[in-house]
């Protein structure tokens, strides 16, 4: 042991050492795991900021096995305390041990009861390992589990607010996707939600899976608060086990949906009420009453088209609720989330509904403008490079040729697999 | 024969048309004292005797069994059972025997001895008519096979078998030698076609008669106009179907009277026209139309209500189309597009009364419709939400505004929107297809 400890003191100079303490630490994996009980001590004669690969492979083999709680406070203070000072490129060339030692340490901060705490830790690590800021991490649903369990949504923000593009581990990007509209829907950004579950009820997979069916359920009824309505059918590029199957395992949701579309609020309510077991036992019952209200808002915004002024007694009538204090109460709540542009004239009771004032003409507008141009063509510039990358792939080149139309005597030879020069 | 409403005629008052806040609409005829047509029961002799054959027969049985008034029946239904005897159509026969359940005396019976005389005598001629065609078919003389297989057919629709009629007639196509011939084949196919009321065939048999320009005389092409028509009417067209009826020639006159009477002619284009025209194109096909004025002459209320529509009078228009309701749905091509009709006029009574005007003053224009300020908000909501009026109402005053949409900002917002989504599926595509791409590398090195 204690020669491991100076090998790894003396290699974690420069690169080319690293390398060759990697292989050194490799061979000694078991027989560091064989002695986790005695490690501890050794990790204090060794520098997490200097020695990050050494201090890592060290601290995984010490971690291994169960943990009582005590320990477990004293784990997290130094895997803590690792996290924020290793160094990014030696931890990356042992990206598996440092994604265990990460989640071990989440599961520590939960047995403690204080996710909180391990949420900048998580933070950091996400940040040291990937590889770019569109790489999507084994770490970063583990990290937005902590933030959700400890009601931390803005800093979750932070992360979603990031594109992803490369993704390592499939599940990972459904958990990702779930939480983070789960976090979303928290924060009432019902886009940015319903992006995400999109994202996930549409993935390529050859089964559905647990996820995804939650998933669902949560996409339908966060389609009907934000657009009003559910496309009935899964678009064209979703996985045929989720176009077929989806539908089925979440029915309640989808009967929910058409009872929606349907307008009226007291079948709506009805059918909620009837079914509220089903949707307790799915966490969905908040989201399920925010639906129902947002259907009092859809029919008021319906009446903004139609009319200038309507009293607060039409009001009621027309939308199907019980009095004209409760009409002014919801158009008021409107008005504040700025969802309608009204004034209430309480003294005749009326309300008069105006034109929204955005004139698109001020100087903030046409940054908005110019920033979303200039978002627009990176994007389309990086789905140009794909499918340039795509056409020379051999894979492709291969299945394409055979499936050529014939049109000339060169047509029939084969599509050349390599060359051979 | 009772009046089923005993209306006096009336003296209609003419109110201004359209009362609006900001641009009076100028209105040349203030009052004018013109007697209304009175919603009359329909005279059955003169209706009937419009028509000749076999559709006189059906249209009295339709009004005796759509009317509720049962002398109207009993007089519909004597008038029938007087038509069928002229002819042999004895399964018709029996049908309206049935539904006179002896009321009528003991003169309108069944009379078994008349239905087998004429049985009998048509198995005899059906004989002949096969032994005939038989020996015609053996000489290979096309003309006489034509003859045989058109007699045939004539035969079979007296007696009421229009499948094997229609059968008989197109069998003919093979044997027509002239143009004439296929002109004559079509107007019996399109005949017996309407009474099936199979109207598919009808337009594919005018559509073939209409390429033989050759031998089509003027009162030919009125026919197949008025045939076109009806087939289009049938469809809900309404805007085709006015247009053919518009296009028929006075020199139809009667000639087409085992089918469609002038008045209905007039009635039908009128009508439609009205429902789905636009100002110009029925102020250019219908008002100024020479030929169509002849006909409309015979229908002086429909010239009258189209007229009033067209100077926006719409309480006198709307009054001579109720008038002229209880009427129109006894006739059996127009019965079940009343209501439909009625309602897109009445629309576009209403569409039209609020173009011109920046504001409307909701109270004056319930009077020029003769309905409520209540019932007259609840049209013009459903016209707003379906986004047939731009307009706005402001429920508190009682005044419809117009609304121009801002097309700047309306363009803006959707501009926006569209980056919003683009920006969204191409990276939700390029998500998917790194991640296809891993499925595919990880499938590849398997195999590998």
């Amino acid at each position: 042991m204690e020669g491991l400890v100076t090998q790894i003191q003396g290699l974690s100079g420069t690169a080319s050492d690293v390398l060759s303490l990697q292989n050194l630490l490799k061979q000694a994996d078991d027989s560091l795991h064989a002695e986790s009980t005695r490690l501890p001590p050794f990790l204090d004669q060794l520098d997490p900021s200097k020695h990050s690969l050494g201090y890592l492979y060290f601290l995984e083999a010490c971690t291994a096995g169960p943990v009582t709680r005590e320990q477990a406070s004293s784990f997290v203070l130094t895997i803590a305390r690792f996290i924020s000072s290793c160094v990014a490129e030696q931890i990356r060339l042992a990206p598996d041990k440092f994604i265990s030692v990460c989640k071990r340490f989440k599961d520590q901060v939960l047995l403690l009861e204080e996710p909180l705490r391990g949420v900048a830790p998580m933070l950091t690590a996400i940040r040291k390992l990937q590889l770019s800021s569109e790489h999507l991490t084994a770490l970063h649903p583990e990290f937005l589990l902590l933030c959700l369990l400890s009601k931390c949504y803005k800093t979750a923000l932070s992360i979603l607010e990031e594109d992803i593009f490369e993704v390592d581990q499939p599940r990972d990007l459904f958990l990702y996707c779930y939480y983070g509209g789960m976090i979303s829907i928290g924060q009432k950004q019902f886009r940015k939600a319903l992006e995400l579950l999109h994202n996930v009820v549409t993935a390529p997979m050859s089964t559905v899976n647990a996820i995804a069916v939650e998933a669902f359920k949560k996409y339908i009824l966060v389609s009907l608060i934000h657009h009003g309505q559910f496309p009935t059918n899964l678009p064209k590029y979703a996985s045929s086990g989720a176009q077929r199957n989806l539908k089925t395992l979440c029915q309640p949701y989808v009967e929910l949906a058409s009872s929606y579309s349907n307008g009226k609020i007291a079948d709506l309510e009805m059918y909620v009420e009837a079914n509220k077991d089903k949707f307790e036992s799915d966490n969905n019952l908040g989201l399920v009453k925010q639906a129902v209200s947002s259907m009092y808002k859809r029919n008021i915004q319906r009446l903004t088209q139609t009319y200038l002024t309507l009293s607060l007694q039409d009001i009621a009538n027309r939308v199907q609720l019980n009095s004209p204090k409760e009409a002014e109460m919801h158009v008021l709540q409107m008005i504040k989330d700025g969802e309608i542009y009204a004034t209430i004239n309480q003294k005749d009771g009326m309300v008069r509904f105006l034109e929204d004032p955005e004139q698109y003409k001020t100087c903030e507008m046409i940054e908005r403008i110019d920033s979303s141009i200039q978002r627009l063509m990176t994007v389309s510039k990086k789905l140009n490079v794909m499918d340039e990358l795509m056409s020379c792939d051999p894979l492709y080149l291969a299945k394409a040729g055979r499936e050529r139309q014939r049109f000339d005597f060169d047509d029939f030879d084969n599509v050349p697999q390599r060359y051979n020069i | 024969m009772d009046l089923e409403d005993a209306s006096n005629p009336m003296i209609e008052a003419n109110g201004t048309g359209g009362g609006a806040v900001e641009a009076p609409l100028s209105s040349t005829t203030t009052r004018k004292n013109r007697p209304i047509i009175s919603a009359e029961p329909l005279d059955i002799e003169a209706y009937a005797g419009l028509y000749t054959g076999r559709t006189k027969i059906n249209r009295l049985i339709f009004i005796a069994s759509h009317c509720d008034n049962p002398t109207m029946q009993l007089e519909a239904l004597r008038m029938a059972y007087d038509e069928i005897k002229k002819g042999e159509n004895t399964q018709l026969f029996r049908e309206v025997v049935q539904k006179i359940e002896g009321r009528l005396g003991p003169n309108y019976e069944m009379d078994v001895a008349w239905c087998s005389t004429i049985e009998r005598k048509a198995e005899q001629r059906k004989e002949k008519l096969e032994s005939e065609l038989n020996s015609y078919r053996t000489n290979l003389i096309k003309e006489s096979i034509r003859m045989g297989y058109n007699d045939f057919g004539d035969f079979y629709y007296a007696h009421g078998a229009l499948g094997d009629s229609f059968k008989s007639y197109v069998r003919t196509r093979d044997y027509c030698t002239t143009s004439k011939h296929i002109i004559q084949m079509c107007l019996n196919a399109i005949l017996v076609s309407i009474e099936m009321c199979q109207f598919s065939n009808v337009t594919s048999y005018v559509s073939k008669a209409e390429q033989t320009p050759e031998a089509l005389d003027p009162p030919t092409v009125a026919k197949l106009c008025c045939a076109a028509g009806l087939a289009h009417l049938e469809a809900k067209k309404y805007k085709l179907a006015a247009r053919k009826f518009l296009e028929v020639g006075p020199e139809l006159g009667n000639s087409y009277s085992e089918v469609i009477a002038p008045q209905d002619i007039a009635t039908y284009g009128g009508l439609c026209a009205l429902a789905s025209f636009d100002r110009t194109e029925l102020k250019n096909k219908v008002i100024d139309n020479i030929n169509f004025r002849d006909f409309l002459e015979l229908v002086p209320e429909v010239r009258e209500l189209i007229n009033d529509f067209y100077s926006s009078h719409y309480a006198s228009c709307l009054e001579y189309l109720g008038n002229l309701k209880p009427n129109l749905m006894f006739d059996i091509h127009l019965y079940d597009h009343v209501e439909t009709l009625y309602d897109q006029i009445r629309n576009k009574a209403l569409i039209q009364y609020t173009l011109p005007f920046v504001s409307v003053d909701m109270r004056m224009m319930a009077d020029a419709f003769k309905t409520s300020v209540a019932g007259l908000e609840k049209e013009l909501e459903a016209l707003i939400t379906d986004n047939q009026i731009q307009a706005r109402i402001d429920s508190h005053n009682k005044i419809l505004y117009a609304r121009h949409a801002d097309q700047r900002n309306a363009t803006f917002q959707r501009v926006l929107q569209t980056g919003n989504e683009f920006d969204q599926d191409v990276r939700a595509m390029l998500l998917r297809a790194n991640l296809l791409k891993r499925e595919c590398n990880i499938t590849a090195s398997r195999k590998v």
